[in-house]
């Protein structure tokens, strides 16, 4: 690592009178600025990678002092297990409804946010509401739902009162609901960041796109189809990646509405791993399954930075 | 005339209405929040729900301040959230500057590894954290969660900072190297106090991440001395389970930091984020 070496020596460079330094150390200069950071990710990112990757590939990890080499012994446990093939399959529905009510929810939202039609006032108001939701931590968006889901809750009362269910539902203990109650919950909860960014991104448009085409007669749909979406496309396309590799990372909404359950209908692959390490000290496996994550995301991730250098 | 006028009236009811209807779904479970944390605990599920109950007492926020515990969990998360931001600026000020004035081999390299850290799940990096954290003796310590947060923190404020030191002109350093002045001095003395408005907003986003974190406090802490209010909140829903009133003034309680950030510093903050979420 060429980067650790200047630490020390560029600490005091930058007090020092300019003409008394000599070249190399001007050149060490903008690494002695980045030394906290590089550190830091160093002994917090690249470190714990590395074991974590040493960890998936033996046995009795963390929790025994004797571990042994294992080869791909963890990884076929868990590609073979059942339960981490279903909390695939469901991380997979989450993250890709969860994203596509962000993304039709944040455009709608910022759309009639940006429309010319209302008042300066009238707009702020709404968009305080609007974007309340994500102000809220997840524990607390987990504990209000918790209440308004309740089978005696007032969502519940609504639905009855309108007809539309026989008797409460237990949506968070209901196995074929479960999961639509939580990818609901993460779609109220996700929302006002997509709102934000494509809010700065219509105002963003110029004007004469829109007058240029209203002077060749389109409609409103026409000129949404043919000069909104395109404009927008790159933030569309830049934040669904982002928040795809976002939501995949939630636990704690999980955690705290359904842990993973009724019958693992909610298992993330987040609670696997995490279930895997903490509630099963299983610290091998959950090292494999952990590495599997880190891939899936790095493909996501790729998908990002290639959509940021075709902008 | 009068068509197009005709028009405009139903196109602005149909904008707002749709305004009112997402502005129910966005408000109501805020709203219902808000009056469950005055109720008493037996009216919490009357039928049917009403808004404001007879009941109506600030008891349940007198039960949370008046416990110590509770009180501790908002300590401990107003130490760490404060120490995360102030430490994150310092430590992405320094950075932001090397990536915005200088040139230097591997910048590249070191920038893509940082805007890909941002990427990288919690729960890969919770399991060796716990080795880790156990080893340098800072399990179940402020240090510990510090450091930890600093790690998702960080990143977004360094392309944050360097995205707003780039619309600073470079002619504001030079002036201070004419008069012999180092970069050092340039930064702490002209840069800094004039990317003043871009800090607040990167300040306000990493006191939020760390004000919310749950994955690490839930696992790097073992005591009720260090840990913070999302596993406050948590420990509340496990404790008592039906003590639903306490439970939502407590999540009253622990949002207003975020709530009163958030309104305060609203314009800078939003374009500040934005532009970093569409830069970075």
């Amino acid at each position: 690592m060429t980067l650790t070496a200047p630490e020390t020596s560029t600490r005091a460079a930058p007090a020092v009178p300019g003409r008394s330094r000599s070249t190399l150390t001007r050149r060490l200069v903008p690494y002695g600025y980045l030394s906290p950071t590089v550190l830091l990710i160093v002994v917090l990112m690249v470190v714990p990678i590395v074991m974590v990757i040493g960890y998936s590939f033996r046995d009795n990890v963390i929790v025994q002092e004797n571990s042994v080499f294992a080869g791909f012994a963890n990884y076929t446990k868990v590609l073979t297990d059942p339960s981490f093939l279903s909390a695939l399959k469901n991380t997979a529905i989450f993250i890709s409804v969860s994203t596509a009510a962000h993304l039709v929810l944040g455009l709608a939202f910022a759309m009639m946010l940006n429309s010319p039609l209302l008042g300066g006032v009238t707009k702020a108001i709404f968009r305080i509401v609007y974007i309340l939701p994500w102000l809220f931590t997840i524990a607390v968006i987990a504990v209000i739902w918790r209440l308004l889901l309740d089978p005696a809750g007032v969502v519940n009362h609504v639905l009855q009162t309108l007809g539309l269910i026989e008797q409460g539902v237990n949506w968070f203990s209901d196995p074929s609901m479960a999961l639509w109650a939580v990818s609901f919950v993460n779609i109220w909860a996700g929302y006002p960041f997509f709102m934000i960014s494509l809010l700065a991104a219509l105002q963003g448009i110029p004007g004469d796109l829109y007058e240029a085409a209203a002077v060749d007669g389109t409609n409103w749909f026409q000129r949404f189809v043919h000069v909104t979406l395109p404009q927008l496309r790159p933030v569309i396309i830049s934040m669904a990646v982002l928040d795809l590799i976002w939501t995949s990372h939630q636990f704690a909404l999980i955690w705290m509405t359904t842990g993973g359950g009724p019958l693992n209908s909610t298992e993330m692959l987040s609670t696997f791993t995490y279930k895997q390490a903490f509630s099963e000290y299983e610290f091998a496996t959950a090292s494999a399954a952990a590495v599997i994550v880190l891939l899936l995301t790095m493909v996501l991730a790729f998908f990002y930075v290639r959509s940021q250098r075709e902008r | 005339m009068t068509t197009v006028k005709m028009r405009r009236t139903f196109a602005k009811v149909g904008v707002v209405s749709g305004l009112v209807v997402g502005g129910l779904f966005a408000g109501l479970p805020v709203l219902w929040l808000l009056s469950t944390s005055f109720k008493n605990n037996g009216e919490v599920f009357q039928n049917p729900p009403q808004l404001i109950t007879e009941g109506f007492s600030f008891d349940a926020y007198r039960a949370i301040l008046g416990d110590g515990a509770q009180l501790r969990f908002f300590l401990n998360s107003y130490i760490v959230a404060i120490a995360v931001t102030i430490l994150t600026l310092l430590v992405a000020i320094l950075a932001g500057y090397a990536f915005s004035r200088f040139t230097f081999p591997f910048k590249k390299t070191i920038n893509a590894v940082i805007v890909s850290v941002q990427a990288v799940p919690p729960i890969t990096l919770v399991i060796p954290y716990f080795g880790l954290i156990v080893a340098l003796g800072l399990y179940d310590t402020y240090l510990g969660l510090i450091l930890t947060h600093m790690v998702f923190t960080l990143p977004y404020a360094i392309i944050m900072i360097t995205a707003y030191l780039n619309t600073l002109p470079r002619e504001l350093d030079e002036s201070v190297k004419v008069d012999g002045g180092s970069g050092w001095t340039a930064l702490w003395r002209i840069l800094v106090p004039t990317a003043v408005p871009g800090l607040i907003a990167v300040g306000v986003y990493t006191f939020m991440i760390s004000w919310n974190e749950y994955l690490f406090a839930l696992t790097l802490t073992r005591t009720d001395e260090m840990r913070t209010v999302p596993i406050g909140i948590q420990l509340l829903m496990g404790q008592h389970s039906y003590e639903w009133n306490q439970m939502m003034a407590m999540s009253v309680l622990g949002s207003i930091p975020v709530l009163l950030l958030f309104l305060f510093f609203q314009r800078r903050f939003i374009g500040g984020l934005t532009a970093g979420a569409v830069k970075a």
